[in-house]
């Protein structure tokens, strides 16, 4: 996929959207949005009337021909709004198409074989062996059984850096599309052709597979509902004017057209229009942030979770631990202590080695080359690093490893070190033991650095219901103080798989949602019980079966933005339902007055915005009820932002956006075509 | 003005004092605990169940509770209805009643099951005393106590949690009427009678007239005066929400309704219970500021609509004060009560579905006759029917949280239980059926022949008379506005569908979303939960209560009290 913005308007997608709008005016296709059905249905009627109008010369022609055409333009914008959502995904599907095309594959008769078949990667089978060479694409998903390859996934993630794939290894799952950098391997397909990742993918981004989430089915419900009320409502008003004119012998029964216009606009359009578009360009959102959902259901769920399972590496801090100070032993200087540790960690290239040095050089200004050096890398048996430089040998490394081996140089151990160390460990960090020949130093303070803006966005997620979990390997100690610093609400720690299922079921009995991340095959029956499950791309096979979602960036912090791109969804819904109905009250002070106009004028009372021309009003209503979809369209598609708040404040401030604006809108908005009208019907 | 204000004030103050304790009291009956002090009732109910078999400790599924409720019911309907086309043959019958015809005796009998108590006959002239007494009194009963059983069944359905048990409708009916209905009418009997009311099996009383006078035939020197058990009926009339009179006057007549002392406390009695089961339902949920929030959005509701009432009536007819008429406010009213009195009880016998009237409705100015009208129309849940009025508001509750909850981001929620698609097509069903069944069945009525015959007066105010029965009817509220001749067949056909509508098709969906609702887990409340006890969800569930009101019935409305309103301000009238 390539990371292209497809911005609304691309020319491209609104073509399509054009085309696919007169395409959904079928019945078929409208079953599925039966209140849009209902005003298609209205649609035809007025229009049969209109012909029937135009044909007999009837005064009146003008009324029913305008009306149905906005009555199908109604529909249109509706059936717009859709397919500018779903055709926003066809864009990209179809690059991901491309990038599938005329795969070939190189398949292996066994393990050890040494021939391979060049065959079609549409004919591959699940458990197929295949080998995989320099710039290959990777014909099917799979896992590597042997060989490591560095693999270009920009044609999935968008991303170009290329990831290392190893056979045995948590990482070791390649994706069909992607183009293999180096290396060989041997790899055996996990699944049947057609049924990839990027296949899964082209599918649900077509949101040909789509299906109503239960929450779509409950408010479709209450659109049903309001629906049929409507319907009776009208024919109760017909019964009325008919009623009402054999009674006072005066005026006309409202005709039809009115009363369909009536009903199309007391229906609650708006919302019907675009509640698929919000579903479907809510699935898109989370796609641009290179997440795929497996289900409209999953993201829904999203926006429940109260319970966050977050793995402390990743998520809460970098992966690496970085210097955080230095603590000299009794008769060392700090600036002593800090020479010693830089060159110890001349030409280490581990984050750690790294993080010294720059903490030294910009916190004691050292900065020194030697001319010539003997890199020391860490090795297992010794469990110490440092270079020697000349006869003098610099060290660094763990307070037992670093014992042992002054002990062995005869050195002497300063009796302070210990609690300096013990203190380090306490407080969560990693002591690191430096010395110069056979006299230690002192020690320099690792720490596990939390990412900047973690904790505000613990805070806020608190305020919103949502409990963080830190889920770590490290021990109980240092697991407290990082999750004391970062505001996680609980942590996890020596937290082995099993742990982290049980912990998830114990939430769950309690009626909590769950969410959690997860890569590793140990992660998958975890990812299976959680409610919201979302595994790494790099993650194995069995991690992405078991998840929901699949973040093809591995990034586990995302779990956040996916949280909030679900309650986004179900806000959009609500906003715009408010909106729909708050609506009809302007609507209902136009319409009732001016079909009533011929028989009573007394009726005039409730026509607050005194508009004059009766039809002309009942038309500016139905042209509002029309626009205001197009209107909504750009909010449907990016959703109302969430930003976490109290359940409280949010409800007053969307109540008042959404509540109140959409009481108060409509009555500007007909009123502003009304006098466009007005100016037209004058014109002529 | 001072008086409305001081009765008002005195009679919600006190209500809301005793409601709370009535409350509690019936949620602690309801959930098993029963007073020590109550042992001999309690002796009395295991009689009951050994009886008639009951197995009190068996729990039941919401289908079972459903069919006990219909069959139950279904016998009742039968035995009143048999009753009634036979109660010339029966025993108490002094005056040589006759029996009713089968259409008046099955639209009675479905008013008086389904708590409505539409009267399409007039007490005094159609019914025995038999037939009051077994028939419809003892229906009063029932009615009320199927009502409570039903709401009770639903708030367990919020309290428990994976179960597809929600208690046993033959426990929880007996419950209600030997510990609520039956000491609560004995005790509102006694103070009836103090205040006047008649209790005897007398013949009708033949009085001679002070003052005689002729009509276009013959001079009439006489009157008869009905008599009969009235005090005993009177009680559970206004308590369950029934509203079916003695006599056809209703609470206008002064054997049923005496003082001005009366008149408050019949209004006292009919709302008792309503807001009683508001506390109720707090206290079983353990969350009383639940039961607070309802009362409380319910009585701002009510009173706007009593203040509007009474300042239209207040204000009355303008043509009668051009004509140098003074007080143009007693028109329809007892004199005995007032404009106050009159105001207090239209209202609330209105928006309860009791139905029983102090007023008539029909001579109440076109605002003043809209309010009861819209009060009917809201769907009988600001207060409402016993356990009617609790589960029709509980439904309005759940589509108010189902729009709110997913402008905070989260799939709804409600007393931790999640809302879903079973809630929500229960909660249409109980909030809309009635609406749509009096749109269409007045529909009929207004253009066919058969409809239109029975209006009175023409223009707005016919329509506002066919309007009103079968919104009345449809929510099983009973009142009439006055006007209509409803003992026809078609009228009598016509309501009582529209009474089974309104009453069963809610019933069977409450009792389907109790079921679901007792079946899901419970999600423990966070701060990103909808508080669902603040003002700000006060305000909007107020609102969506109009919304749907207005959405519903602003057409009928305006081409009936609110034209008729408008005309009257240019001196025509109807």
């Amino acid at each position: 996929m390539k990371k292209k913005d497809t911005s609304l308007f691309d020319k491209k997608i609104l073509k399509e959207a054009f085309i696919n709008s007169f395409k959904k005016l079928s019945p078929l296709e409208l079953l599925r949005n039966p209140v849009m059905l209902s005003v298609e249905i209205g649609a035809v009627i007025t229009t049969l009337y209109a012909i029937f109008d135009i044909i007999s010369k009837v005064k009146y022609a003008w009324f029913s021909v305008n009306i149905s055409i906005w009555l199908w333009f109604t529909v249109l914008f509706s059936n717009f709004a859709e397919s500018i959502a779903e055709s926003r995904g066809k864009v990209r599907a179809s690059s991901l198409r491309e990038s599938k095309s005329n795969l070939m594959a190189k398949k292996l008769e066994s393990k050890t074989s040494k021939e391979y078949t060049l065959v079609s990667a549409n004919s591959l089978r699940k458990g197929d062996m295949f080998l995989m060479e320099k710039d290959d694409i990777i014909p099917i998903d799979g896992e590597l059984i042997d060989g490591v390859l560095l693999i270009n996934e920009s044609a999935v993630t968008g991303e170009s850096a290329p990831v290392v794939r190893e056979a045995g290894t948590d990482k070791s799952s390649i994706t069909a599309g992607t183009k293999i950098v180096s290396g060989t391997a041997i790899a055996i397909a996990s699944v049947n052709a057609g049924e990839t990742f990027i296949d899964k993918m082209i599918s649900l981004v077509e949101g040909a597979k789509r299906r109503k989430t239960p929450n779509e089915m409950a408010l479709d419900i209450l659109l049903i509902s309001l629906t049929v009320v409507f319907i009776v409502v009208v024919i109760n008003f017909r019964a009325l004017s008919y009623y009402t004119v054999n009674s006072i012998h005066k005026g006309s029964v409202v005709s039809l057209v009115v009363l369909i216009s009536l009903f199309v606009c007391l229906a609650p359009t708006t919302i019907a229009a675009l509640l698929p578009a919000i579903g479907i360009a809510g699935m898109d959102r989370l796609f641009k942030r290179n997440v795929i959902a497996l289900s409209g259901k999953a993201i829904e769920a999203a926006g429940d979770v109260n319970v966050l399972l977050l793995d402390k590496t990743g998520t809460i801090t970098y992966g690496d631990r970085q210097a955080h100070d230095l603590l000299p032993v009794e008769g060392v200087s700090k600036e002593e202590l800090a020479k010693v540790a830089y060159v110890s960690s001349i030409g280490d290239t581990t984050a750690e080695g790294k993080s010294i040095l720059a903490f030294t050089k910009e916190n004691y200004k050292i900065d020194y080359t030697p001319n010539s050096y003997k890199l020391m890398e860490f090795n297992a048996s010794t469990r110490l690093s440092g270079v020697d430089i000349e006869n003098d040998i610099y060290r660094k490394g763990s307070f037992d490893a670093m014992i042992k081996f002054i002990k062995s140089l005869n050195g002497e151990i300063p009796k302070d070190l210990e609690s300096i160390v013990s203190k380090v460990a306490k407080e969560g960090g990693t002591p690191l033991v430096v010395s110069k020949n056979s006299k230690i130093y002192g020690v320099v303070y690792l720490k596990d650095i939390i990412k900047p803006g973690i904790k505000e966005r613990f805070k806020d997620l608190r305020k919103a219901g949502i409990k963080t979990i830190m889920i770590t390997g490290d021990n109980s100690l240092t697991a407290a103080t990082i999750a004391a610093e970062a505001g996680v609400d609980d942590f996890l720690a020596e937290a082995k798989p099993e742990d982290k299922l049980s912990l998830i079921r114990k939430y769950q009995e309690e009626g909590y949602m769950v969410a959690m991340t997860g890569d590793g095959t140990n992660d998958a029956p975890a990812l299976a019980q959680s409610d919201v499950a979302v595994a790494m791309n790099a993650g194995t096979q069995a991690a992405k079966e078991a998840a929901n979602m699949i973040d093809l960036d591995n990034d586990p912090s995302k779990l956040l933005d996916i949280v909030e791109t679900g309650k986004e969804i179900l806000i959009t819904r609500g906003a715009i339902t408010t909106f729909s109905i708050a609506n009809d009250i302007a609507k209902y002070f136009v319409i009732i007055p001016a079909s009533m106009s011929n028989s009573y004028k007394e009726l005039n009372v409730l026509n607050i915005l005194h508009l004059s021309h009766a039809h002309l009003a009942i038309l500016a209503a139905v042209i509002f009820n029309a626009v205001v979809i197009p209107m909504l369209i750009p909010l449907a598609l990016k959703g109302v932002k969430y930003r976490p708040m109290d359940a409280q404040t949010l409800l007053v401030k969307n109540l008042t956006i959404y509540g109140v604006g959409g009481i108060i809108f409509p009555f500007v908005g007909i009123y502003v075509i009304y006098l466009m009208l007005e100016l037209i019907w004058r014109g002529l | 003005m001072i008086n409305f204000i001081i009765q008002l004030s005195l009679f919600f103050i006190i209500l809301s004092l005793i409601s709370q304790f009535l409350g509690k009291y019936m949620a602690n009956v309801f959930e098993g605990n029963i007073y020590g002090w109550l042992k001999p009732l309690h002796t009395l109910e295991g009689f009951v169940y050994k009886i008639f078999k009951i197995e009190a400790s068996k729990e039941m599924s919401w289908i079972d509770y459903l069919i006990g409720v219909l069959v139950f019911n279904a016998i009742g309907f039968l035995v009143l209805f048999l009753t009634l086309i036979f109660q010339a043959y029966l025993p108490l019958n002094q005056y040589h009643i006759k029996n009713m015809s089968w259409d008046l005796a099955l639209n009675t009998a479905v008013s008086f099951v389904t708590n409505t108590n539409w009267q399409a006959y007039s007490g005094e002239s159609a019914a025995t005393y038999f037939s009051q007494m077994t028939g419809l009194a003892l229906q009063n009963f029932l009615s009320a106590a199927t009502g409570i059983a039903v709401a009770t069944a639903l708030i367990r359905g919020f309290v428990r949690k994976t179960t597809i048990y929600i208690g046993n409708f033959y426990v929880d009916f007996t419950r209600s009427i030997l510990y609520v209905l039956l000491p609560l009418s004995i005790i509102a009997s006694l103070i009836l009678i103090s205040q006047g009311i008649i209790q005897n099996f007398s013949s009708y009383i033949k009085a001679d007239l002070l003052i005689p006078f002729k009509d276009s035939i013959k001079e009439i020197t006489n009157q008869i005066i009905p008599m009969g058990p009235v005090a005993s009926q009177e009680a559970i009339k206004l308590l369950g929400t029934n509203g079916g009179g003695f006599f056809n006057a209703n609470s206008a007549h002064p054997f049923e309704n005496p003082t001005a002392f009366s008149n408050l406390f019949e209004a006292f009695l009919i709302i008792l219970i309503p807001a009683s089961l508001f506390f109720t339902f707090g206290y079983m949920v353990k969350d009383k500021r639940q039961g607070w929030f309802l009362y409380i959005v319910s009585l701002v509701i009510l009173i706007s609509f009593m203040v509007i009432q009474y300042y239209y009536e207040l204000k009355g007819n303008p043509i009668l004060k051009h004509l140098g008429v003074k007080n143009t406010y007693p028109i329809g009213k007892e004199l005995r009560f007032g404009l106050s009195g009159s105001s207090i009880f239209t209202t609330i016998t209105t928006t309860t579905s009791c139905g029983a009237v102090n007023t008539m409705h029909d001579s109440l100015t076109p605002i003043g006759g809209l309010i009861p009208m819209s009060l009917m129309a809201l769907g009988e849940i600001i207060f409402g029917g016993v356990g009617s009025g609790l589960y029709g508001m509980i439904s309005m509750v759940i589509v108010a949280v189902f729009i709110a909850g997913l402008m905070i981001g989260r799939t709804p929620e409600y007393l931790n239980k999640k809302i879903e698609a079973k809630e929500m097509w229960s909660s249409v069903i109980i909030t809309l059926i009635a609406g749509i069944t009096a749109l269409l069945l007045s529909a009929m009525a207004l253009i066919t022949k058969s409809g239109i015959s029975s209006i009175e007066n023409p223009g707005p105010h016919g329509l506002s008379e066919i309007l009103y029965a079968y919104i009345s009817a449809a929510n099983n509220n009973g009142s009439a506005f006055g006007g209509l001749n409803a003992n026809t067949v078609f009228y009598n056909i016509t309501t009582a569908l529209a009474m089974l509508i309104g009453r069963f098709f809610p019933i069977g969906a409450v009792l389907y979303m109790a079921g679901s609702l007792a079946n899901k887990k419970l999600i423990p409340p966070s701060a990103g939960t909808l508080p669902t006890h603040t003002p700000v969800f006060g305000i909007w569930l107020a609102f969506i209560i109009l919304i749907v009101g207005l959405l519903t019935f602003l057409p009928a409305f305006s081409l009936g009290p609110i034209l008729e309103q408008m005309l009257m301000l240019k001196g025509v009238l109807f």
